[in-house]
C-alpha cells in the first residue's frame, strides 16, 4: 500500500503476519490478503471453531470484539461471517471471514468466547445464518414475532408490517405496510460516470454499443 | 410479575421457590428499555435474561441506504450521549478508505472536542450511577457541568447533541476563537471546582461504598474472554486503552495516563471514570496549548466540499458543492474495521464499500453489547439491589445497544 495518509488508529505493523498465520493454518485457509492496513483471512467454515481456538491460544488474539454479518446475493454462498479478533499483547486486529448460505450451518465459537453468544444471536436475527451449537439461538433485536432477516439485501427498507396502535382493541396491532407515495431512492449518479439505465426522456437515442 | 409460592401445611417449613420478575422495560434505573426477566430466589439474584433491541431502529440498513455524508448523523443518534465519539469511529473508517490526509488543526479540534464528549458522557454516568445507588445532589452538579459540555458543543457547530461537526477529510468548521479561550478557562476554573465538589460527596461516602465495593468482581481473564473493553477492562486491571495503544488523530501527541483498578468491582469502575475525567482535561488542555492555525479539513475537493462563501465566486467550486451534497464522494471498494476509544469502550465500525457513493455494509459494534452480555454472570448470586449498581457502572445507552 502507498504511504499512509489518513490518522486511523495505528496498529502495529502487518509485516509477516499473513505469512505466519498462513503457515500455523495450513489447509483451513482459503485466501488471505492485505488491503487498507487491514489483514483479512478467509477461512473454510467448518474449520472456523478450531481456526479461532488456534488463533486465540497460539497466536494471543485474545478478545473477540464482533462478530459482522454482511450479504452479497450474486454469489453460491451469499452470505459473510466475519469474525473482528484483537490481540491486546501484540496489539493488532484480525479480520476472519467464512461464507454460508441459507442452509449451511456455521459451527459456534460461543466454546471459546462466552460473549459470541449475542453477536451470534444478532448475525441470525439480522441474516439467517445458522450458528450450530449456539445453546441460545433466539433473535435479539427485532421484535417479538418478527418474521424474515431484515439486513438482507433483498429485504425491503420499509419492512413488510407497521405498527399502530388501535383504539378499537386497546392494543397494537401489525398491518402491512402502506405507503401514500413510493420510496424514492435516488442514485444521483452520473449518465457519462457509469449509471446504467435510460434517462427520462432520452428513450430514442441510440443504445450504446457495447 | 409473577408468584409462585407453594404452600406449606405448617409454620417453619416453608418452601419457598424462585419467581422471576420484569426488571423494565421501563424503569428509571434500567437506563433506558431494557428489558431484565430475573429470576429470584429470595432476593438473591440467579439468573438473568437480557431483552434488549426494543430501541432497534435498523441504523446499519438505513445506512446502506444514504450516501457516506448523509449516514454521519445517524451516528449521533446511536449513543445520545457522547455523540461526537461515535463519529470519530466512523470518519477514520472513511478516511482510512480513501487513505486521505486530515489537517493537523482538524485532528487537534478532533481530539479537543472528543475529550469533551468524554467529560459529557461520564458526567450523565456517573451521576446515574450515583443516584441508582441513592444519592441525588452529585447528579445535579454533575448535569451543570454537562449543560457547559452542551454549550460549548452548540457554539462549535450549532446542535447541542446531534453536532454532525466531524466530517470526513476534517471538521465542519472552525470554531471562534473565543470557544478555544472559555473552554481553557473552564478547564482552569470551573470544571475542577465543580467536579470536585460533587465528587468529595461520593467517593467517600460510606453508603455509597456500601453499594458498590466488591459488587460484580470480574478476574482479567473474564474481562478478556467477555470482550470487555473501555473502563469495564481497566477497572480489571488490564491497563488497556484505544488512545494510548493505537493512536489515532494527534493522540500519539498527548500526554495522559490511563487509570486501573484494583479489585475490578463496580467502585473502581467508577473511579476510573473519575480519573478519566481529570486526564480528559489534561489532554483537552494540552490540545488549547498545541493547536496550529491553518485549515480544519482536507482541501481535496473531491471529498471535502468547499465554504459556501468560495462557491459563490468560482464555477469549480459550484460544481464540486453541487456534486458533493447529491451524488456524494465515491469510496474505493474494500473494507476496514476501525475502532476507537469511545467513552464507553471501544466502538467500532465494520464499513465495506464497493467503490460507490454508498457504504455496502456498515456494521457498528457497540461497547454495550459485550457488557451488557455479561450482566447475567456479574449479577449471580448478587442481591437485587445490586444489579441496578452493576448496570450503572456498565455505563449502557440503548441508542448505541439496539442500533
Amino acid at each position: 500500500m502507498s504511504k499512509v495518509l489518513h490518522s486511523a488508529p495505528r496498529i502495529s505493523s502487518d509485516e509477516g503476519v499473513v505469512a505466519r498465520l498462513s503457515a500455523a493454518l495450513g489447509q483451513r485457509l482459503v485466501s488471505a490478503h492485505e488491503a487498507h492496513g487491514e489483514v483479512i483471512l478467509t477461512v473454510t467454515r467448518g474449520e472456523i471453531e478450531n481456526v479461532l481456538r488456534t488463533l486465540r491460544d497460539d497466536h494471543e488474539y485474545q478478545q473477540l470484539m464482533e462478530i459482522a454479518g454482511a450479504d452479497y446475493p450474486d454469489r453460491a454462498e451469499r452470505f459473510e461471517v466475519v469474525y473482528m479478533l484483537l490481540s491486546v499483547t501484540k496489539n493488532h486486529r484480525l479480520l476472519v471471514k467464512v461464507r454460508a448460505a441459507e442452509d449451511t450451518p456455521v459451527p459456534t465459537v460461543t466454546t471459546l468466547w462466552p460473549n459470541a453468544g449475542w453477536l451470534e444471536r444478532e448475525v441470525f436475527d439480522m441474516y439467517g445464518v445458522i450458528f450450530d451449537g449456539n445453546p441460545d439461538l433466539r433473535r435479539i433485536l427485532t421484535d417479538y414475532g418478527f418474521e424474515g432477516h431484515p439486513f438482507r439485501k433483498d429485504f425491503p427498507l420499509t419492512g413488510y408490517v407497521e405498527l399502530r396502535y388501535s383504539i378499537e382493541q386497546e392494543r397494537v396491532v401489525y398491518e402491512p405496510v402502506k405507503l401514500n407515495q413510493d420510496l424514492r431512492q435516488f442514485d444521483f449518479m452520473s449518465p457519462w460516470e457509469g449509471a446504467e439505465y435510460v434517462l427520462p426522456g432520452d428513450e430514442k437515442a441510440e443504445a450504446p454499443k457495447p | 410479575m409473577s408468584f409462585a409460592l407453594e404452600q406449606s401445611p405448617t409454620t417453619g417449613d416453608e418452601v419457598i421457590s424462585n419467581y422471576t420478575i420484569n426488571f423494565g422495560p421501563q424503569h428509571p434505573a434500567a437506563h433506558g428499555v431494557l428489558r431484565m426477566v430475573m429470576e429470584l430466589d429470595g432476593e438473591i439474584i440467579e439468573r438473568i435474561d437480557c431483552h434488549v433491541g426494543l430501541l432497534h431502529r435498523g441504523t446499519e440498513k438505513l445506512i446502506e441506504h444514504k450516501t457516506y455524508l448523509q449516514a454521519l448523523p445517524y451516528f449521533d443518534r446511536l449513543d445520545y450521549c457522547s455523540p461526537l465519539a461515535m463519529e470519530h469511529s466512523y470518519v477514520l473508517a472513511i478516511e482510512k478508505l480513501l487513505n486521505l490526509e486530515v489537517p493537523l488543526r482538524g485532528q487537534y479540534l478532533r481530539v479537543l472536542f472528543a475529550e469533551l464528549t468524554r467529560i459529557c458522557n461520564h458526567m450523565l454516568n456517573m451521576g446515574s450511577h450515583v443516584m441508582d445507588v441513592g444519592a441525588m445532589t452529585p447528579n445535579l452538579w454533575l448535569f451543570e457541568i454537562r449543560e457547559d459540555c452542551l454549550n460549548f458543543f452548540e457554539r462549535a457547530s450549532g446542535a447541542r447533541m446531534h453536532s454532525a461537526w466531524f466530517r470526513p477529510g476534517g471538521v465542519h468548521q472552525d470554531v471562534p476563537e473565543k470557544l478555544l479561550v472559555d473552554i481553557g478557562e473552564w478547564l482552569d476554573t470551573r470544571l475542577p471546582r465543580l467536579f470536585d465538589d460533587a465528587m468529595s460527596l461520593v467517593i467517600d461516602n460510606r453508603i455509597f461504598k456500601q453499594r458498590n465495593v466488591d459488587i460484580a468482581v470480574v478476574s482479567k481473564e473474564d474481562a478478556l474472554a467477555w470482550g470487555f473493553s473501555g473502563p469495564m477492562i481497566r477497572a480489571a486491571g488490564i491497563p488497556w486503552d484505544l488512545r494510548k495503544s493505537q493512536p489515532y488523530d494527534v493522540y500519539d501527541r498527548m500526554d495522559f495516563e490511563i487509570p486501573v483498578g484494583t479489585r475490578s468491582d463496580c467502585y473502581d469502575r467508577f473511579m476510573v471514570r473519575v480519573e478519566e475525567v481529570r486526564q480528559s482535561a489534561r489532554i483537552m488542555k494540552q490540545c488549547l496549548a498545541e493547536m496550529p492555525s491553518g485549515p480544519v479539513a482536507s482541501d481535496d475537493r473531491k471529498v471535502v466540499p468547499p465554504k459556501r462563501a468560495e462557491m459563490k465566486q468560482s464555477m469549480e467550486s459550484l460544481i464540486h458543492h453541487f456534486k458533493l451534497y447529491t451524488e456524494g464522494f465515491h469510496v474505493p471498494a474494500g473494507e476496514v474495521y476501525v475502532a476507537t476509544e469511545s467513552p464507553k469502550g471501544e466502538f467500532g465500525v465494520y464499513l465495506v464499500s464497493d467503490g460507490s457513493n454508498k457504504p455496502y455494509r456498515c456494521k457498528i459494534r457497540p461497547t454495550a453489547f459485550s457488557h451488557l452480555q455479561a450482566m447475567d454472570f456479574m449479577c449471580k448470586g448478587h442481591m437485587l439491589p445490586d444489579a441496578t449498581a452493576i448496570l450503572g457502572a456498565i455505563d449502557v445507552v440503548f441508542g448505541e445497544c439496539d442500533r
